[in-house]
């Protein structure tokens, strides 16, 4: 099981703020997990297919999106951020 | 070392003198605040809300401050920020650093500023009479957060 969040209008498009997910076994990225997300979520597919909008944290660090996932991580999704 | 994330108001002038007492050897302290701006790109802004990711947020700001710490001889750092609805004219940010002189200081406020806009997920939005909207990444914050890749003490 993965428990996987998600930020800001990235929130408001998947309709969730988090989820449990327990993904097949050949999921084993970032990238395809967020793939794989994209299939029941929609809107969050096309998210992703703009370039650059969507960040990755595993475990809440910054992650690439070739990062390897394990059971148990916490995976979050969400857009450039705009604090400070 | 601390950073603290927040929904309360922070007093601004509290928290100088407190990060000031009883520091001796700390030549330099520069400061930084941030402040709910009443309008944005010429639409007037009510008021925003600050959504964080708790737990990564403060520790994407911790990350940020051991990189300043590595190029910047610093005797102390204080970063805090709100969360949640603020109101124009509120303080957001608070950014304070201690060294023995004022260059290392400056330099290093001004970087944990620039890479916290850029790294620590905070996302802001905004009420107008049109509604809610969330804020766009600014190309300019990415080009300040740039300008200190290579620059180091």
């Amino acid at each position: 099981m993965l428990k996987v969040r998600y930020f800001a209008w990235l929130r408001q498009r998947v309709g969730r703020a988090e989820e449990e997910v327990d993904p097949p076994r050949e999921i084993a990225t970032v990238r395809a997990l967020a793939a794989w997300l994209g299939e029941r979520h929609p809107r969050f597919a096309e998210a992703l297919a703009e370039p650059g909008v969507v960040r990755f944290a595993v475990n809440r660090a910054y992650v690439a999106e070739d990062a390897v996932i394990r059971p148990g991580d916490e995976v979050a999704f969400f857009p450039p951020v705009t604090g400070g | 070392m601390t950073v603290r994330v927040q929904a309360e108001p922070f007093d601004a002038a509290a928290e100088i003198a407190a990060f000031l007492a009883g520091r001796r050897s700390s030549g330099g302290i520069a400061s930084f605040i941030g402040v709910c701006r009443d309008e944005h790109g010429g639409t007037p802004v009510s008021a925003m809300t600050l959504e964080h990711y708790p737990g990564m947020t403060e520790a994407e700001i911790g990350r940020i401050e051991d990189e300043a710490r590595r190029r910047w001889p610093l005797h102390d750092v204080l970063v805090v920020h709100r969360c949640g609805r603020l109101l124009p004219g509120e303080p957001i940010v608070l950014v304070l650093t201690a060294s023995a002189h004022r260059a290392a200081a400056l330099d290093a406020c001004a970087f944990l500023i620039d890479w916290l806009k850029t790294r620590a997920p905070f996302w802001k939005l905004e009420e107008t009479a049109e509604g809610e909207r969330w804020v766009d990444a600014r190309d300019s914050d990415e080009a300040a957060a740039r300008r200190w890749q290579h620059a180091a003490a």
